[in-house]
């Protein structure tokens, strides 16, 4: 009998629910017309997104006036970057940890070559805050931008003291929450928050902007939507809205039992000989957990679980191509091969996580042994 | 003198290589490295590693040569997760790093 895939590979994507689904197409039956425009049928695709805005906000915690769609994170990133650090342009240096998105680090860069300081984080994966408060206070700070949770390893920071120091240096703060919303309490101090729909079971294609009333920053685009060239699409915004109250209303329940099943997979891992679980086992997200195996290239392990029906990530050099070795796994001194991170999703059944249990032990052996690696222990 | 280890990886047949081979021991006094995994990249330097150090005695040092980044951090996360200790590192002629560990006593 032919088995059912398991997908653990929910970060930054996920399968849409039945009711996301009926939202993107509610989105298209009644917000096909262009927002844009006076009349009434847009009218109407303008009051879609408007409510989905309002939805979004109130779990952000955020004035609606002020939440943003954009087509990516990376968008995101790179506009509210480039606009805070403009108003700010006698500031030379942005600020971020050393386990932010390559995304963010790039947009960073771009904004200010050669003016971007990482801070480093601990073995769990903690940004140092000691450090972060020293380096913040000091001149020539333009913006200092921090995530919330980890994607790779699902630690989440301590923002408190983070915000703490950037409201009292007086430098804006950027919240990376593209990991966290959906599975987790938004953050509560920043003035500026990139949020990810797809990360929490909406479509792709879209990104949340949240921006305080009183951040301040400068075009340095053309004229015009400064968040949304073009035109937000009004399906992926609904849908986006409508996977997020979703997820909200089941949160408590879902992370419960998906908090659970993690704690069924870190278990099961560490009884394995030279494997690692990663991140910190407590502050994290509740739906994420990583681990390292010594003696395989992530590549051949994800290679093998696929083909044994188990879709799982990875954030090894490996697997993404890069020389480099994963950032975030070399910050925290954690093995950079062999590399597995498993992201639930709600539909996620205990079945499936047995499964996987089941099945890693043999899938490790048999890549362990065709590289021929000694036997461990 | 560790070519039976690099040949034996590089070699790399399914089903695994030959285990024990007797010269995969480094002689240590004769060089100033025991396992040459230049030119290859991970996992590899760290099973060159795991296969040379299995045949010493504890508190011995073992120095890997390696050219791949990810060894600079693979070592001492092998160190780490075997109970063994990471050295140190240093850069060498032709670009290779030099990354030392010594096995556990006991």
């Amino acid at each position: 009998m032919q088995r059912s895939r398991v997908f653990l590979d929910a970060g930054g994507s996920a399968p849409l629910s039945s009711r996301v689904f009926d939202a993107l197409q509610a989105g298209f039956a009644d917000g096909w017309a262009d927002p844009a425009r006076l009349v009434t049928e847009s009218r109407k695709a303008r009051s879609l997104i408007d409510g989905s805005r309002e939805a979004i906000a109130e779990v952000l915690g955020a004035n609606a006036d002020y939440v943003h769609f954009a087509p990516s994170i990376h968008f995101a990133f790179e506009r509210v970057i480039a606009g805070i650090a403009q108003m700010r342009r006698a500031q030379p240096r942005i600020l971020v940890s050393a386990i932010e998105r390559d995304a963010l680090i790039h947009a960073a860069n771009h904004t200010r070559p050669h003016g971007v300081e990482s801070i480093g984080v601990d073995a769990m994966g903690h940004l140092d805050i000691e450090a972060f408060a020293a380096a913040v206070a000091a001149d020539g700070i333009a913006l200092a931008a921090i995530q919330h949770a980890n994607q790779e390893i699902g630690t989440v920071q301590r923002l408190d003291p983070v915000a703490r120091a950037c409201v009292e240096a007086g430098v804006p703060f950027l919240v990376d929450a593209s990991s966290s919303i959906g599975h987790r309490d938004a953050p509560k101090h920043w003035d500026a928050l990139v949020a990810h729909p797809a990360d929490w079971g909406g479509p792709a294609g879209i990104a949340v902007l949240a921006l305080d009333p009183q951040t301040r920053w400068l075009p340095t685009w053309p004229e015009g939507d400064d968040w949304a060239p073009g035109g937000v699409s009004v399906p992926l915004a609904l849908a986006s809205a409508v996977a997020l109250q979703e997820r909200e209303q089941e949160r408590r329940e879902t992370a419960g039992r998906l908090g659970a099943l993690v704690e069924k997979i870190r278990a099961s891992v560490r009884r394995l000989d030279g494997v690692e679980v990663l991140g910190d086992p407590y502050e994290r997200l509740p739906h994420v957990v990583t681990f390292s195996c010594l003696y395989v290239d992530g590549e051949s392990l994800l290679s093998e679980l696929d083909r044994e029906g188990f879709a799982v990530g990875s954030g090894s050099a490996c697997t993404s191509g890069s020389l480099e070795p994963s950032r975030v796994l070399a910050s925290i001194g954690a093995l950079t091969h062999g590399n597995v991170r498993v992201a639930l999703h709600p539909a996620v059944t205990d079945d499936d996580v047995d499964r996987f249990v089941a099945a890693l032990p043999h899938v490790l052996d048999r890549v362990r042994s065709r590289l021929g690696a000694p036997r461990t222990s | 003198m560790t070519d039976a280890v690099t040949d034996a990886v590089a070699d790399g047949a399914p089903g695994g290589t030959p285990d024990g081979a007797p010269d995969a021991v480094a002689v240590r006094a004769a060089a100033p490295f025991d396992v040459d995994a230049r030119g290859k990249s991970c996992p590899i330097p760290i099973i060159m590693l795991a296969k040379a150090a299995r045949d010493q005695a504890p508190g011995a040092e073992l120095t890997v040569l390696a050219t791949d980044v990810a060894a600079r951090y693979d070592v001492p996360a092998w160190a780490r997760m075997t109970g063994n200790d990471f050295v140190g590192e240093s850069e060498t002629d032709g670009g290779a790093i030099a990354l030392t560990v010594r096995l556990r006593l006991v």
